[in-house]
């Protein structure tokens, strides 16, 4: 009943319209008619999103969902839209995380509740209009406009230093994104079409190739981010509000490795073979340097977004790791479990990622501190919030049973195909993930109460509850049954595999 | 003997209507008293649109010239003209108010600004550098005497006072320059010119001319180093003259440009390509570095301008059809940026408060979500960032730049556009982060705050469906 539906475009323009409603409606001192319309908005957009996995034909590498009319004539720009089995989970995952975020914010948020909610309900969909986008104009302008949103949650409603982080991370991904747009439109004279698919079939000499890998790289580095581009994400995170802090770790950092996998690796594929020694040291790096600055912080939101930046080098690790494999084994066949595992990581990492900035926010809006120093104890007065925590915390050190396993194991698996000293070094993440992650929970849920603050805290609410209890079920559902997630991404991770095999520098011009 | 014939005055209908009208307006305002200065101000408005109907209905994809080959009437005229009435005609909507609140509401602005609309008309139909420096003259005693209009106002007066020399310096530039290529080519018909010129192009006293001819194109257009005089005019006139000078005349200088250069010395393009080139990186750089540093909005908004400018120019200098349809699009966005960009100054300000500074826009938020988000909207538009319209400028600039495999200018101006976005950034940071310094809300008054919305509305909504802006102007350069 839904296949006739233009789908993705529902997806994409209920929230942005709903969000546009609500900054119009919403003008009252509690909001509260701008919260439930947010609330109704983002659960119609989650519902109109579960056709796309129900209505997916799992078999297939094609485009799926494909809408296509056109929309600047003159710059032959289309409006065209279309999901395979990568982007389709990462729709699900944006619909999935508004709701949560819109119910996180509930009655957080005092000051102009409509803006907020509007701000994420806009966002909701330009960021799934970035998964969706098969144009390359019509994708860069989600993946800019969604920056204007973020700017103004973290600016209006973040910490004290909130002005810094927040222009730091306007312009820092601003300038990253700058130079794709410079070699998309290079890649529109290439081929006449400015259509993401053209892109991925047209012959470029390796040169070229080189420079288009490293305009991308600084846009998707910068987003993912990795090392030395991730010095915005700890201030914004530890300066924006928790909703924002849940969008920037679940969401955002998966348009970075996206875009690898949408447009680095399979457009230039001769670049990205030539540079996966760059690309896996700066992986690596991620992993286990990042993974000890994340042991030393003082701050619960600064580990956490430590801890993101070397949990997302696990993803990177995975998508180029493959030529080192295909290398060492003769065939790509054993390429496909890495790269399936970066899919997964990015999943995985939304989901435990989310939990673990929506716990600290929990805590942080009784107490308004950040500081690991200020807690310890909290087990003995919020016994039900110290479960979760547990839990995510568990998820978040790599626990097998628990989603944050799954991805980094496979990566980890296939890295040892490729060489054992980068295995060595991926898998150091399990004692430091381990380290940094338990020793926290430990100092601020476990031991006596020495703060009188903490021994008034009072335990979640029934929304709090329902928020946590929720993202408890799926790290744990895609922790021990991970297959269905595995099933849908099959098909286009191997086409992608097959694709970035083959080279794409014409003959004769090397 | 002399051979005598009556010339075409069709093509020139527009222009003749708008003189008619002006002297009509300046005699019949001597009549009028203060309550029904009134009369003044709707027939000048009556006279653009009916300008506005009368280019219009004169367009068509042919060129036409007149008056012994001086006059011209093509696509880009017709387009470039239309503009300039659109965007008179919105500078007149925002400053009615603001005049009449400062004691200016007087028949010599609108007279004035008449005047200088039909300068425009002249250059942008000039096919002549005799027309061209006729035209221009008209708008520059236009502007400097707008400038000069609050007489009780020093800066004013200074500003005034500046305008007037270095624009007086500029325009006798330009004449040596064209004296330089008349004596050369023997003609002042840009037609003959372009013919004489072609394969010259290594004539020391055609460079020669052409580097002067420049120099007075950089100056009306305010590209760096000729845009001393901006920061200081924009800031000094009163914001309805600002708001005048900022706009429409950059449609002018655009048509100036492609007469001279494209029309007249197209010979001599691999020349004129290297010095737009060195004018359009300066200007991004000073314009955008620069601007960082202002703490008043109308100086700002002017480095802004001429980091505009250098956008423009990387459109012409691509020396493609693209390249100059990109620039005249920019151009005519940039216009309808700056409208918004000087008439939200106009709507913040009231009688004794001109709300100039940065810190006046603190806490708009809080005081008006509505005009805080429609100027959010401006200065993202202005910054580049998608889905408005400044984007799509940016975009085709760009783009015409790579397609003759300059991409490290690309390059170049992308990072200019990057360290651009931090002050458009703080205008948002003020508005939106900040504190209020007064609480008082602030009554705009309805027709400034209704223009301005559809004004800002636009750069939405244009920036969602650019397509038909940029047919017109690929299409009035034959596209």
């Amino acid at each position: 009943m839904f296949a006739d539906l233009p789908l993705l475009s529902l997806v994409i323009w209920v929230p942005i319209i709903g969000g546009l409603l609500v900054l119009l409606t919403g003008s009252g001192r509690s909001g509260l008619q701008a919260k439930v319309l947010s609330l109704l908005v983002s659960l119609l957009t989650f519902a109109l999103s579960i056709p796309l996995y129900s209505g997916f034909d799992m078999t297939s590498a094609q485009m799926q969902f494909v809408e296509l009319s056109p929309w600047i004539d003159s710059f032959k720009i289309n409006y065209h839209l279309g999901v395979d089995g990568i982007s389709m989970p990462l729709i699900l995952l944006t619909s999935f995380t508004t709701v949560l975020v819109v119910l996180a914010g509930w009655d957080v948020i005092k000051k102009s509740p409509a803006q907020y909610m509007a701000a994420f309900l806009i966002m909701e969909g330009l960021m799934i209009g970035v998964f969706a986008a098969l144009d390359a104009m019509l994708f860069y302008v989600f993946w800019e406009a969604m920056l204007i949103p973020m700017f103004l949650v973290i600016g209006i409603w973040g910490g004290d230093n909130r002005v810094y982080a927040t222009i730091k991370f306007f312009l820092y991904t601003f300038l990253g994104s700058v130079f794709m747009l410079v070699a998309l439109i290079y890649l529109y004279f290439q081929t006449d079409s400015f259509a993401i698919l053209d892109y991925h079939d047209v012959k470029i000499g390796l040169t070229a190739q080189i420079w288009i890998f490293f305009a991308f790289l600084l846009a998707f580095a910068v987003k993912v981010p990795m090392w030395p581009v991730h010095t915005w994400l700890p201030d914004a995170h530890v300066q924006a509000p928790t909703g924002g802090s849940v969008i920037l770790a679940a969401i955002m950092l998966k348009l970075g490795a996206y875009g690898f996998l949408r447009f680095s690796l399979p457009i230039t594929p001769d670049a990205a073979h030539n540079l996966d020694w760059l690309m896996i040291g700066l992986s690596l790096i991620a992993v286990a340097y990042i993974g000890f600055v994340a042991l030393v912080q003082q701050d619960m939101k600064k580990l956490i977004a430590y801890s993101s930046i070397s949990h997302m080098g696990f993803v990177t690790l995975g998508f180029f790791i493959a030529w080192t494999i295909a290398e060492n084994t003769g065939s790509f066949s054993g390429a496909v479990m890495g790269m399936s595992g970066g899919v997964v990581q990015m999943i995985a990492h939304g989901f435990v990622s989310g939990a673990m900035f929506l716990c600290v926010g929990v805590v942080y809006d009784r107490m308004h501190s950040r500081q690991i120093a200020d807690y310890g104890g909290v087990v003995h007065v919020m016994p039900k919030f110290a479960g979760f925590m547990v839990l995510f915390a568990m998820a978040n050190a790599g626990l097998p049973g628990t989603a944050g396993f799954v991805g980094e194991f496979m990566v980890i698996l296939s890295a040892f195909k490729a060489n054992f000293w980068i295995a060595f070094v991926a898998a150091t993440t399990l004692i430091l993930g381990a380290g940094y992650t338990l020793w926290m929970v430990k100092r601020v849920i476990f031991g006596e109460i020495t703060n009188d603050k903490v021994a008034a805290l009072q335990d979640i609410n029934s929304r709090e509850y329902f928020v946590l209890a929720t993202l408890a079920v799926a790290v744990l559902f895609f922790g021990l049954y991970p297959a269905p997630l595995l099933e849908v991404m099959d098909a286009t991770v191997r086409h992608l595999i097959e694709h970035i095999a083959v080279s794409k520098v014409p003959l004769g011009a090397m | 003997m002399m051979n005598f014939e009556t010339p075409n005055f069709i093509p020139a209908i527009p222009e003749m209507f708008v003189l008619g009208m002006v002297c009509f307006i300046l005699i019949l305002d001597l009549f009028l008293s203060e309550r029904s200065r009134i009369v003044t101000y709707l027939l000048t408005q009556a006279t653009l649109v009916g300008a506005f109907i009368l280019s219009l209905s004169l367009y068509s994809s042919e060129s036409q010239l007149t008056f012994s080959n001086t006059f011209v009437l093509d696509p880009m005229a017709s387009v470039l003209k239309m503009a300039v009435y659109f965007a008179a005609f919105t500078v007149f909507l925002y400053s009615r108010g603001y005049l009449r609140e400062r004691g200016m509401f007087r028949g010599e602005f609108f007279v004035l600004g008449l005047f200088g609309v039909l300068g425009m008309m002249v250059m942008i139909s000039a096919h002549s550098m005799l027309t061209i420096y006729m035209g221009l003259e008209l708008l520059s005693l236009s502007m400097y005497a707008m400038v000069a209009m609050q007489r009780d106002s020093a800066v004013a007066a200074e500003a005034a006072m500046k305008y007037f020399i270095l624009g007086a310096m500029a325009s006798a530039m330009l004449l040596y320059g064209m004296s330089m290529i008349y004596g050369v080519t023997g003609s002042l018909d840009l037609g003959e010119i372009s013919s004489a010129v072609e394969g010259k192009g290594n004539q020391l006293i055609l460079i020669f001319g052409l580097v002067f001819l420049m120099v007075g194109v950089a100056f009306k257009l305010g590209a760096v180093p000729f845009h001393m005089w901006v920061p200081d005019v924009y800031h000094g006139a009163p914001t309805a003259v600002t708001l005048y000078i900022s706009t429409a005349p950059k449609l002018a200088a655009f048509a100036m440009m492609m007469r001279l250069l494209v029309d007249g010395l197209g010979g001599l393009q691999a020349q004129w390509h290297d010095i737009l080139m060195l004018l359009a990186v300066l200007s991004l750089a000073i314009g955008n570095v620069v601007a960082i540093a202002q703490t008043n909005i109308k100086r700002m908004l002017a480095y802004s301008g001429i980091s505009h400018v250098g956008f423009l120019l990387l459109g012409v200098l691509s020396g493609t059809q693209e390249g100059y349809a990109a620039g005249m699009f920019y151009a005519i966005v940039y216009v309808i940026m700056g409208l918004g960009g000087f008439g939200m100054v106009i709507l913040m300000s009231r009688a004794g408060f001109e709300a100039d500074k940065l810190d006046d826009y603190k806490g708009l938020n809080e005081r008006s979500p509505w005009f805080a988000l429609m100027m959010m909207f401006l200065m993202f538009s202005m910054a580049g960032v998608p889905p408005f319209i400044g984007f799509w400028a940016k975009l085709s600039v760009i783009q015409a730049v790579v397609d003759v495999d300059m991409v490290w200018l690309a390059a170049v101006a992308v990072i200019f556009s990057v360290i651009g976005a931090f002050y458009y950034l703080r205008v948002i940071k003020l508005m939106y982060f900040d504190k209020p310094l007064d609480g008082s809300s602030f009554k705009p008054s309805l027709d400034v705050a209704a223009i301005f919305s559809v004004n800002a509305i636009a750069v939405l909504l244009i920036g969602l469906f650019p397509s038909s802006l940029m047919v017109i102007c690929k299409q009035a350069m034959g596209l």
